[in-house]
């Protein structure tokens, strides 16, 4: 493939808001500088530099309030950033709202031309999609129904075929990828997947962190309207997590001033050993692996769990399982505690996988967590991928 | 097969320029980015068009004929209140059609500013998330009423033949200049006050007071002798007459209103026309220039 053009540029750009504006006459004329004083300002973004190669997937990610749908609105131009500029070209689609213009009165026909024709297709253009629109969307007999009589599912189904039909360069996506039933979400991912490989740049924001290491071949991750990192996806994951375990100690901390509960335990050491007690780092298909969890709780602590995750490094997470899942009791109340967990077969395939532990109260609060605790690598010889390692024989038969 | 899609799309953004995305400040540039935008949305403001009229008469049995029974409604209470008891229609003759053609042309105006002023504010769901020129939400608004409009003046041609005064004179001219006149200076108001809008709430109400008082301010129930006669010519009269809404109507009176031929009117009438066309142009021009600016934040405020 030749080297791909940047499909977005975006230079120094920042995005103010103004917060408790006051909207009306009233307020204008009597509160005048009054109302100025209680205006107040806020960055939901500050000097973002970014540039989008055409074919690549991109997900931005960043916990609530971080910016990222701000950025998304900006590149598709919903709104105007205070300072900087985007550079686009070819043809956009932003899928922030499914159904974003369906209106209730009319039939899902009229409904099917007017959102393509929102999202910029000509009338001769849905006319030639309209069939496959419909087949997508699975709701032939409802077609000539008014939209209100729709069930929610069947109104996003039919508003995420329209989109997808769209003809774009470049698609936008915030969070709406996980409409519909099972098989629909299936055939949603499938369309995504044929997006990418015909050479559409994707754009999407999403929580989930497995859609992003699944899709993207790079992560934007935004803190506090920064850019706080670009780069592999699943770098950006475990950045993100490490932000949200760093703000939770905040959090912690910021409560123990407060003279509250104060901090409530921690966890004081993971191990991850061979059965006779020796550091492992590289199992093999099918080894064991124990992980040995060393605690320490306050005295306020009465009943508490642990549990214990496994993640691919790309964030898609493989296996979790805790002590209440398992029917088990740990000893109540303050002090030293150990933990230990056996799993004797591990059956993944090559890759390193990541192990998060987590204490928290029963019923209640994370008391604390390890993202990455420990880390270790499968070696396997055979051939194949994917997460779990299967034993396969071929066998030619004509 | 999709490799080589793949990279035809890539040699065809390659060759792409890079452009910097939403409206542009430049006041010729920016109108003319502005209009190819709109040219661009042309069939998705014929469906708008639609999906209001669509909407406005959803589910009722006689749908679109409801659009006629107001302006009828209103046409019986003026003719019998104003030209009958109050004895209006004595000096004026075939005072029904008078009344209707004015009304008609009122009609118009008062759907275009008032739907049109509204319409930002009311397709909220869609400015905030989808990338559209924003102008086309006043458009359609400007279309429907136009829609409405064709379907009381073919009322109104009825009226004229039915009373056996079938307007065919020079004068017909003056009817599409009507209506151009109204359709611009509108959409000019309804461009602009549909922007304020969104950021000064009250417009719509000041909106509706302001559209009750320009309805009397024009002869639309009574003549324009009545005003002549009262203002003889003073420059409160002018002012009067510099009230494009007030020329439209008169105009379309000139033109459908054969009855009244000789019945007075403004002096050089084409001329205050021609400088009213070109006023309301200017107006137009602005007010689109207003909206592209004030359009980047809407997503925001609304």
């Amino acid at each position: 493939m030749p080297t791909a053009p940047d499909i977005i540029t975006v230079t120094g750009v920042s995005k103010r808001f103004h917060l408790h504006k006051e909207k009306s006459l009233k307020g204008r004329l009597l509160g005048g500088r009054r109302a100025k004083e209680h205006t107040e300002d806020f960055w939901a973004l500050r000097d973002i530099d970014l540039s989008i190669p055409a074919g690549s997937t991109v997900g931005l990610m960043g916990s609530n309030g971080s910016g990222k749908s701000t950025l998304l609105k900006i590149v598709g131009s919903i709104i105007q950033p205070t300072t900087g500029e985007v550079l686009r070209r070819g043809r956009l689609a932003a899928l922030l709202e499914l159904g974003a213009g369906f209106h209730p009165d009319l039939t899902g026909r009229e409904n099917v031309y007017l959102n393509a024709a929102i999202l910029g297709m000509t009338r001769q253009e849905t006319d030639r999609h309209f069939d496959a629109i419909v087949d997508f969307s699975g709701i032939e007999s409802f077609i000539d129904t008014q939209v209100k009589f729709y069930s929610s599912g069947m109104y996003v189904r039919l508003a995420f075929a329209v989109a997808i039909h769209v003809d774009p360069d470049l698609l936008l996506v915030d969070e709406v990828l996980a409409v519909g039933d099972e098989p629909f979400q299936r055939k949603c991912m499938d369309k995504i997947r044929s997006f990418q490989e015909e050479g559409r740049t994707i754009v999407l924001v999403s929580h989930s962190a497995d859609q992003v290491g699944d899709l993207c071949d790079r992560a934007v991750l935004l803190r506090d309207g920064h850019m706080a990192f670009e780069g592999a996806p699943r770098d950006a994951i475990r950045q993100l997590r490490a932000g949200f375990e760093e703000d939770r100690r905040a959090q912690e901390e910021r409560r123990s001033d407060a003279g509250q509960v104060g901090s409530r335990g921690q966890i004081t050491s993971v191990e991850l050993l061979t059965r006779d007690g020796e550091q492992v780092r590289e199992i093999p298909v099918g080894g064991q692996v124990v992980a040995r969890v060393a605690v320490d709780l306050a005295d306020v602590v009465d009943r508490w769990m642990m549990g214990l995750t496994i993640e691919t490094a790309a964030g898609q997470r493989v296996y979790g399982i805790n002590t209440h899942m398992a029917g088990i009791d740990l000893k109540r109340g303050g002090g030293p505690h150990e933990v230990q967990f056996t799993l004797p077969q591990v059956p993944f395939a090559d890759g390193q996988y990541v192990v998060r532990i987590g204490i928290a109260e029963v019923p209640g609060e994370m008391i604390d967590s390890r993202e990455q605790a420990a880390t270790f690598t499968v070696n396997s010889t055979t051939p194949g991928n994917g997460v779990v390692s299967i034993d396969t024989d071929i066998a030619v038969l004509s | 097969m999709q490799d080589t899609d793949a990279q035809t799309r890539m040699e065809r953004l390659a060759q792409l320029e890079l452009k910097p995305v939403g409206p542009q400040r430049g006041l010729v540039s920016g109108t003319a980015s502005s209009l190819r935008d709109i040219y661009r949305y042309r069939e998705l403001l014929t469906l708008l068009v639609r999906r209001e009229l669509r909407a406005r008469y959803k589910d009722s049995s006689l749908g679109f004929t409801w659009s006629l029974f107001k302006p009828i409604a209103q046409l019986v209470i003026y003719f019998v209140v104003i030209g009958k008891f109050l004895g209006a229609a004595r000096n004026v003759p075939e005072f029904a059609i008078f009344v209707f053609s004015g009304l008609t042309m009122w009609t118009l105006f008062n759907e275009i500013v008032g739907g049109g002023a509204g319409a930002v504010v009311s397709n909220s769901g869609l400015v905030k998330k989808v990338y559209l020129p924003r102008e086309v939400f006043p458009l359609s608004s400007v279309g429907a009423a136009l829609v409405n409009f064709g379907i009381q003046f073919l009322v109104v041609v009825a009226g004229t033949v039915v009373a056996g005064s079938v307007p065919w004179s020079l004068d017909l001219l003056y009817v599409p200049v009507a209506v151009a006149l109204v359709v611009v200076f509108g959409t000019a108001l309804a461009l602009l006050l549909s922007a304020v809008n969104v950021y000064l709430r009250d417009v719509q109400h000041l909106i509706e007071i302001v559209i009750m008082i320009l309805f009397w301010a024009s002869p639309i129930v009574y003549s324009f002798s009545f005003v002549d006669h009262y203002l003889k010519g003073s420059w409160l009269e002018q002012l009067y007459l510099s009230n494009p809404v007030t020329l439209a109507v008169l105009a379309f009176q000139r033109g459908m209103w054969a009855a009244g031929a000789d019945q007075p009117f403004p002096s050089m009438f084409p001329l205050r026309l021609g400088i009213a066309l070109v006023c309301s142009l200017a107006l137009l021009w602005g007010s689109q220039r207003v909206f592209s600016r004030l359009e980047g934040n809407f997503a925001q405020e609304l």
